[in-house]
């Protein structure tokens, strides 16, 4: 198959979705547009409650009943995703979209035999009988990596390690052979040797299926082993989109350089720069810059008006006032500044 | 290592096994195994090593949580390890005090904070509630609350401000010790450098002496300044920060370092990961392995032939 790199497969544009809760209105996602490019990884970086995993429940049609889709669209084969019906959407999630998320024990019937979990799907995208479909899952379950895959086949979830669990996940994600894999922080729950091999699997299997990848985490050092491009989400918005060496190298906005200055690499010795308070109440959120609260660059017009997206190049966007050509010239903090030079220098 | 113990903390083949199950099920697992290591006083020792590996279990047997099964241990020069009784439990407590991961779990929710911070101080008697109040609002302030926040309850509060209130808890007895068991691993990026400088200005203020406990290596490395590599309840390395990430010896050590992804994409692209497999890393059919100092304060559990190994790979 070949592959055109401009040719994007998904795009989301302007997406709003609050959840009806006590107290208010919980506005998650704010206005979050993004597209993914075919055969690519796009990461979704950000703290918790920052809303990545909302905006990827919207485009696998999974969102809690009390979720409200304000405004927006998600182009996908010439459809809106968040005007299809329930029932489009099962042609879709799976067969065309596979999803792993972070805890694979969730995600796993734990009275079921793995085996049959595996072909039950092969089962639901297409009519096959079930020695072909036997056949097939036991196929998927070397392509990730599962040794003695035959006696496996009829254990149950609790007999496998979490990371044999998460290669199970990613096997059944793939069982409907889909064309995107989005990935939600799949390797938060596990050891930094395991998350590497799965780390590995994932690029490895998107290689050889031609997949585009959606991969969200918090973690900026699997960002850079994982993303071509990388958005930086903060209170529902994503404030800087970039390529990896964009947002590792030139990061534009203060709350990317909060991130990428926060925690200590192998080589830090210097106090952190912690950036001080905590995340805004997303019933209330603030108005201008959600940032502002913690920023020390922060200007008067960040606590008023909400800044716009300025273009750095054709890939690279951050919205923050301190690119407006009126703005003060705030340079990087010298911390990261000396931390880029490191990492432009490392081999 | 030294007779002359200049340890605070001093483990010496340090056992704790645990059986499950009954009868012909019944499973043995060594949780800490043979593990010795050293404590300077004011200095932080990290023990990393992944989950299941033996490092909580090692915390909670040395503030004796768990009697060990066997081996020594000292606290100042005074055996810890033996027959518990009432002085001993206050020597510990007196002394040692520990901070867990989970600052929510770890928190009487009916309880409010000044309750919950002064506790300590009650316990050792202090009678007077004005005094009391004014320990604990100074020791707020210290870790970067108010005194507003001391009628309240934990449930108001965010993970951050929690492990704050945790570490209030433990200071405000004055322990020698605090041994820090994965402080950060539940916090947000942002909030974590917040506690992790929190920490560090306590140590310096009051000279701590810390075992700190943590899976991610990035924030053991910043934190500490000896690190002890667990793997399956043993210790296999034991090194300064700096000599551990420029050469490590053991197999293992190598394959955790190869697996940390580094914010850095110009090395992401061309990590390399290493394997380890004890099975095929190390023949110990005949030659058995102990703990030897290769080089000076570099420790590696080793048999005498890869001692010889490792000795050349330092040029030594
Ligand atoms: N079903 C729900 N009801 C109310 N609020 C929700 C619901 N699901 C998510 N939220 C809120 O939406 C925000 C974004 O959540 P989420 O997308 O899960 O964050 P994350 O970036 O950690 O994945 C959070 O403030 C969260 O509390
Ligand atoms: N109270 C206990 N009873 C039985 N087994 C235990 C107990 N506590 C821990 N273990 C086992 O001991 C091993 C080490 O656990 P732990 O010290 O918690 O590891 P770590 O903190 O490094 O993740 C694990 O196999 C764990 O299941
Ligand atoms: S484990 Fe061996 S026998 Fe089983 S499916 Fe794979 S190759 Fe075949
Ligand atoms: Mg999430
Ligand atoms: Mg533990």
């Amino acid at each position: 198959m070949a592959i055109n790199p401009n040719e994007t497969v998904l795009k989301v544009e302007d997406l709003r979705i609050s959840f009806k809760a006590y107290g208010g209105m919980v506005q998650a996602v704010r206005g979050v547009s993004f597209d993914l490019k075919r055969g690519e990884t796009v990461a979704i970086v950000g703290e918790s409650g920052s809303g990545k995993s909302v905006s990827i429940k919207a485009i696998m049609g999974i969102l809690a009943p009390n979720a409200v889709i304000e405004s927006g669209r998600i182009e996908y084969d010439g459809m809106d995703l968040t005007k299809v019906s329930e029932e489009d959407f099962h042609k879709i999630r799976g067969n065309r979209i596979g999803l792993i998320f972070q805890d694979p024990l969730s995600a796993l019937n734990p009275i079921m035999k793995i085996g049959k979990q595996i072909t039950e799907v092969l089962h639901l995208s297409k009519k096959i009988s079930s020695e072909e479909a036997k056949h097939r899952a036991l196929e998927l379950m070397h392509a990730v990596g599962i040794p003695e895959a035959e006696r496996r086949f009829n254990q149950y979830p609790f007999q496998f390690s979490g990371g044999m669990r998460q290669r199970i996940v990613i096997a059944i994600a793939l069982a409907g052979d889909p064309e995107i894999l989005i990935c939600d922080e799949p390797t938060t729950a596990l050891d930094v040797t395991v998350q590497a091999k799965i780390l590995e699997l994932i690029n490895k299997i998107k290689e050889e299926r031609h997949l585009s990848v959606i991969f969200i985490t918090h973690d900026l050092g699997v960002v850079a082993n994982m993303a071509d491009r990388v958005n930086v989400m903060y209170a529902g918005k994503i404030v800087e989109s970039g390529t990896s060496e964009e947002i590792f190298f030139e990061p534009a906005h203060p709350y990317t350089w909060a991130l990428l200055s926060s925690m200590p690499d192998l080589q830090t010795k210097e106090r952190l720069l912690a950036i001080p308070g905590t995340p805004p109440n997303m019933i209330y959120p603030p108005a201008g810059d959600a940032f502002a609260a913690r920023n020390k660059y922060a200007m008067k017009i960040d606590f008023e008006k909400e800044p716009p997206s300025f273009k750095l190049s054709d890939t690279h966007y951050a919205s923050t006032w301190l690119l407006h050509p009126k703005a003060p010239k705030v340079d990087l903090p010298d911390v990261l500044r000396a931390r880029i030079e490191r990492m432009k220098g490392a081999k | 290592m030294a007779e002359e113990s200049n340890y605070i903390l001093e483990v010496k083949h340090l056992c704790q096994h645990f059986s499950s199950g009954r009868g012909k099920n019944k499973l043995l697992v060594k949780a800490v195994d043979d593990v010795s290591f050293g404590v300077r006083p004011a200095e932080t020792f990290g023990l990393v090593g992944e989950s299941g590996c033996g490092k909580t279990t090692t915390g909670r047997t040395i503030i004796r949580l768990y009697n060990p099964t066997s081996g020594e241990m000292y606290f100042n020069g005074r055996d810890i390890a033996g027959p518990m009784t009432k002085d001993l439990r206050r020597y510990l407590t007196d002394n040692i005090a520990m901070i867990f991961q989970d600052p929510i779990e770890s928190l009487n929710p009916r309880m409010t904070i000044e309750e919950i911070v002064g506790e300590g101080l009650r316990i050792r008697g202090m009678k007077d509630k004005d005094e009391v109040r004014a320990r604990v609002h100074e020791m707020l302030e210290k870790v970067g609350l108010t005194e507003e926040h001391a009628t309240r309850y934990p449930h108001e509060f965010s993970g951050g401000q929690r492990q704050r209130i945790g570490i209030a808890r433990a200071m405000i007895i004055k322990p020698k010790m605090i041994i820090a068991d994965e402080p950060v691993s539940a916090l947000d990026v942002s909030i974590q450098a917040q506690v992790i400088n929190l920490l560090n200005d306590l140590k310096e203020e009051m000279g701590l002496t810390i075992l700190f406990i943590a899976h991610n290596l990035s924030v053991v490395k910043y934190f500490s300044d000896r690190i002890g590599v667990m793997y399956y309840g043993r210790l296999v390395e034991i090194a300064r920060g700096d000599d551990l990430y420029r050469c490590p010896l053991h197999p293992y050590t190598k394959a955790l370092l190869s697996a940390i992804p580094e914010p850095n994409p110009i090395t992401e692209r061309t990590r390399k990961r290493i394997d380890y497999d004890p099975e095929r890393d190390h023949d110990y059919s005949v030659e058995k392995p102990t703990m030897v100092e290769v080089a000076p304060e570099h420790f590696v559990y080793c048999s005498p032939s890869e001692l010889e190994q490792y000795q050349k790979q330092l040029g030594l």
